[in-house]
């Protein structure tokens, strides 16, 4: 298994360069150096002077990809990409453009992010499987039928409506929890009600519906046949059997979001105001911060890759079958 | 056994449940965001929406950032809180300067000298004594009297990570000084000031120093800030420890209106060395970051992910509340406070707000002291009467909220790119055009529509409220409005029609090739509001036949089309840095053009006389000769009509009744001093308004029961049938 986790992580290399060429490539398409000057400097009374000094200061007076007046191999060092990007991956993620120190502020980000994401995850497998269960349990009747047109029903609800109608009920209406905010230590918690209700509730529909079909596609096995002919009863078999075996897929599912956790949500932490990492990306673009733009995506290409592996891996561990090679 | 195990199991959950219920029969309403302790404190409570760039005074430059700057630095002046039209009155200072003018040999001239016999102009500005920089580290000395942390080592930053693990801070009374090296940290190219290519134009011997540092680069902080504070300007000088003298190039009488601005607030050199040495930048420990000011309140803590608190400055002088004020301010109550010490609250927290229907609903359940109205709840908060002007509705007066409206220095105009062949240059024919546009275009309608009303049409590049503005009448654009009944009424599109008959566009058609007129329309789109706005647009010119083409693109591309000046029609705005005409006039002076001379004038519009009367203009008191040459100016850029004059921007504000002081003043940011609240009524009313509801606890507990005993009745029964 470690040469084929050595293996796995070789290949991640070339990966990374063409994930952070392309976020390279794609970024200075819509923004070039000059545009990210006048960002930081202000829109008002910026001169030309005053925008090569801070292109100079920050590295950005460099060509982009080739350098044609270097030689030798310094054609390609001497440039913004390679300037900006090899340091990423000792992890070096270095100053903002606003001189922010990235890998401190991912480090201080990412808790509020998994104090969201962490219960919604828990709290949401947990309900998603116990209700797909008891789907299962009473398939093929009007209770079956009945909670897929619910599921469906509620998938079909953008998430937005989930959030606005939760701080509209719970705290606009019935004053039960803040609207939005965050604090730290243990006054974090009265914050985190809300949006992991929220975000349990939001992603029940198409989670128990998953798991739905993954348990139906069980259940018509011939090994569940077998444990019914045994005298087992439907709910040693539910949980026993059914459940056991429908590990693999809700493992792929669960393991590979499991380190894209750290990155957090968008949408839930700007109405909810958590200073998770769920803006930081979006923020930096609209503020044409390339050096926080690039840090993000390719932490987030690392996380992925780590979350492939550990999905790998976690198939041994529930399926001895399985053999990494 | 097992029952043990699973109460144990239930335990942590039960006892987190009941926690939470008995925290409603406590003092704090369950959806109270702030801590407990907090209720009864002098605490103002705030959001922002867009976290600070910069609070480096050097660099900063935007309203964002003054929202935190403004209270924690001082610059020599600022606007008067009450008297309108704005007025600058001393801060630090002890009186406004006046300036001295010299001629080129460096003779005195009298205050009504000609400009143009002006080769300099002195300001001495006097400041006061005892001013005292709030506690910070950058101050904090040993016992043998050496700064003690002007020379970290790596060991001393082992477990430093904030400001606040500095276990010493001290302080040191302001100077001189420390104003002239603020004034040099501008000119100082690693600083990035944004104000520093103005700066270079009138300061004295700025320029000189900006080469001079630039020639020879340095890259270590240390060092930079060593240079810095040996460098001299040879028209910058620290005369004694309470004044210093700013020689400025030939006669700039709104130069005044920058020492109101924070980048001319004290910079202590000590701060600029603390934050210079190696470490703390890796540890976003530094000045861009950390400010160090004289003002009333210091920063707490910086947060912008979260929370900016503002707290008391302990250091702070007690300056008294302004005792002058506009007539009917005595009776508004709002001079009650009149001489008593500012500030009246000990913080203000300002939390991230990045949605508007939590700031909003924060602010209705009284977690905010004061909101803006966006414009999904412009209809819930505001009604117009039948008179036309904005009242509150019946929701917000019950809960004694007030509305305060004012206009703000500021203009958003459509813009033609006058080096266009078609729709710019000088001939009759393209100016008989772009007035014809200007009546077609409905300002009203488009404040209506976009602005929820909050807007006045503009009728000149001026705002109200500027001097040189003119009411009524007077004040109207006589080539798209005509006076009727007392009001400014459009003048109708057959008007529109002949202009354009009259400009070789008949019906819209160009009567010498026949083809439609088609304009392009440079446009920044992001959303579907910009959709609905580009549509608008698209209607009013099609009122004449012509066919606009929207040509959307970002704000990058759209700032580069302005600056190479392809585009030919555009809509932009400009917020006044001061409360002077020249700051409007100037976006239509000819040697300020955007195209030939990186300037701020957009259109490119170059008229000579309007040009000559500007260089008049800008040198002249407030006082009749100014007004007349302004009217002139107006007149002639009406007769170009180089913009469509668009509108000025209403900002509306509502505050809850346990504030106090909220005056609207667009021009002053550091109006937080004069806030006061009264802690024990929003504590009050906060209760009153956010009572728990816990029936539908109780509801929903009843339904779970509902649903779940059945289904495990019908499991039950299930598993216990037999089979068929």
């Amino acid at each position: 298994m470690t040469a084929y986790i050595i293996r796995r992580l070789l290949y991640a290399i070339p990966i990374l360069i063409g994930v952070n060429l392309i976020t390279f490539v794609l970024f200075f398409v819509v923004n070039s150096p000059d545009d990210m000057a006048r960002m930081h400097l202000g829109e008002k009374r910026v001169t030309e002077e005053a925008i090569q000094t801070w292109k100079e200061e920050q590295g950005y007076a460099r060509p982009l990809l080739y350098n044609p007046d270097a030689s030798g191999l310094r054609r390609l060092t001497e440039t913004i990409f390679f300037d900006k990007s090899v340091r990423l991956f000792v992890f070096d993620f270095g100053s903002s453009d606003n001189g922010r120190d990235i890998g401190y502020d991912i480090s201080q980000r990412m808790w509020p992010s998994l104090a969201i994401a962490v219960p919604v995850l828990m709290v949401g497998l947990a309900f998603n499987i116990s209700y797909a269960l008891f789907i299962i349990f009473f398939r093929a009747t009007y209770l079956d039928l009945g909670s897929v047109v619910l599921l469906v029903a509620m998938m079909s609800i953008s998430g937005l409506f989930y959030i606005i109608g939760g701080q509209f009920i719970l705290s606009k209406l019935f004053h039960l929890v803040p609207i939005s905010g965050y604090d730290t230590g243990v006054e974090a918690w009265k914050f985190l009600i809300l949006p992991v209700i929220v975000g349990v509730i939001g992603g029940i529909g198409s989670g128990t519906r998953w798991y739905r079909t993954l348990f139906l596609e069980e259940i018509s096995k011939d090994y569940v046949r077998t444990a019914r002919a045994k005298g087992l009863s439907e709910r040693r078999v539910l949980f026993r059997h059914v459940l056991q075996n429908a590990l693999i897929p809700i493992l792929t599912g669960v393991v590979v979001v499991l380190p894209l956790l750290f990155m957090g949500s968008l949408i839930t932490e700007s109405f909810f105001g958590i200073p998770g990492l769920g803006s930081y990306t979006i923020d930096a673009i609209n503020g044409q911060d390339f050096a926080i733009v690039r840090s993000m995506v390719f932490l987030g290409a690392v996380l992925y890759i780590v979350g492939l592996i550990l999905t790998d891996i976690s198939y041994t561990l529930v399926d001895p079958r399985v053999r990494l090679q | 056994m097992r029952s043990i195990q699973l109460s144990q199991a239930w335990r942590f959950p039960a006892l987190a449940l009941l926690a939470f219920l008995l925290a409603g029969c406590g003092e704090v309403p369950w959806n109270n965001p702030y801590r407990g302790a907090d209720e009864t404190s002098t605490t103002l409570y705030s959001s922002f929406a867009d976290r600070p760039k910069h609070l480096d005074p050097a660099r900063s430059y935007s309203a964002d950032e003054y929202a935190f700057l403004a209270q924690i630095y001082e610059p020599p002046l600022q606007y008067h809180f009450l008297l309108r039209p704005y007025r600058l009155v001393p801060l630090t200072a002890r009186e406004v300067p006046e300036p001295r003018y010299f001629d080129a040999d460096g003779q005195a001239l009298p205050a009504d000298a000609p400009a143009e016999s002006i080769h300099r102009s002195d300001y001495l500005i006097r400041i006061l004594p005892g001013i005292r920089y709030q506690p910070h580290p950058a101050f904090a000395k040993g016992d043998d009297g050496s700064y003690r942390y002007h020379d970290l080592t790596p060991r001393d930053l082992g477990d430093v990570n904030r400001l606040a693990d500095f276990a010493q801070t001290g302080t040191r009374e302001m100077c001189a000084e420390d104003y002239v090296h603020q004034i040099k940290r501008l000119a100082a190219p690693w600083s990035h000031s944004p104000i520093a290519g103005v700066m270079q134009k009138h300061i004295v011997g700025f320029r000189e120093l900006a080469d001079r540092l630039e020639a020879a680069p340095e890259a270590d902080p240390l060092r930079r800030v060593e240079r810095l504070r040996k460098a001299t300007i040879e028209g910058v000088e620290a005369l004694d420890r309470y004044s210093y003298r700013i020689s400025v190039k030939g006669k700039y009488p709104q130069f005044a209106y920058w020492l109101a601005m924070p980048f001319f607030a004290p910079m202590p050199w000590e701060a600029d060395v603390f934050y210079a040495q190696p470490g703390l930048r890796e540890r976003n420990i530094m000045l861009d970051w950390y400010p160090v000011g004289t003002g009333p309140f210091m920063l707490g803590e910086n947060n912008p992910n979260l929370r900016m608190v503002l707290e008391r400055n302990p250091n702070f002088r007690a300056e008294p509340y302004p005792s002058e004020g506009m007539p009917g301010d005595a009776s508004s109550g709002i001079l009650a406070d009149a001489g008593r010490a500012m500030p009246f609250i000990d913080r203000a927290v300002y939390g991230l707000e990045k949605e508007n229907i939590p700031r909003w609903n924060k602010f209705l359940q009284g977690y905010y002291d004061s909101s803006g109205i966006s414009s999904d709840a412009f209809d819930q908060a505001v009604q117009i009467d039948s008179e036309g002007n904005p009242i509150l509705t019946d929701s917000m007066r019950d809960r004694g909220i007030s509305l305060l409206t004012s206009i703000e220095p500021s203009v958003f105009y459509m813009g033609f790119n006058m080096l266009d062949p078609v729709v710019g240059g000088n001939s009759e024919r393209a100016r008989l055009l772009r007035r014809a546009i200007s009546i077609a275009v409905d300002f009203e309608e488009f404040i209506s529509i976009f602005t929820n009303g909050r807007g006045l049409v503009a009728q000149g590049p001026i705002p109200p409220g500027i001097f040189g503005h003119r009411e009524g009448e007077a004040g109207i654009n006589p080539f798209v409005f005509e006076w009727v009944d007392g009001r400014a009424v459009r003048r109708g599109l057959d008007e529109a029609r002949v202009l354009m008959e009259q400009a070789g566009y008949p019906g819209g058609r160009d009567q010498t090739t026949g083809r439609a007129l088609s304009i392009n329309y440079e446009a920044v789109a992001t959303g579907p509001d910009d959709r609905a706005r580009l549509s608008w647009i698209r209607k009013q010119f099609a009122k004449l036949g012509i066919e606009l083409v929207i040509r959307s693109t970002d704000y990058n591309r759209f700032q580069e089309k302005v600056r190479n000046g392809t585009g030919q029609v555009f809509m932009w705005g400009w917020n006044a840095d001061y409360p002077d005409p020249e700051n409007f006039l100037f976006l239509l002076y000819g040697p300020n053009g955007k195209v030939e001379h990186q300037g701020e004038n957009a259109a490119n519009y170059s008229n000579p006389e309007f040009d000559r009367l500007f260089n008049e203009m800008r040198f002249m008191d407030d006082g009749p000769e100014r007004q007349a040459a302004i009217d002139r100016m107006v007149e002639i850029a009406r007769i170009d009509a180089p913009w469509i004059w668009g509108f000025n921007p209403k900002a509306f504000s509502l505050h809850h009744q346990w504030m106090y002081n909220a005056n609207p003043n667009q021009m002053a940011n550091n109006t937080l001093k004069y806030r006061r609240i009264d802690p024990d009524l929003r504590r009050q009313l906060r209760h009153d308004w956010n009572q728990p509801v816990l029936w539908p606890l109780w509801v929903l507990a009843g339904l779970l029961l509902l649903l779940v005993l059945p289904a495990l009745w019908l499991a039950r029964r299930r598993e216990r049938s037999t089979a068929l």
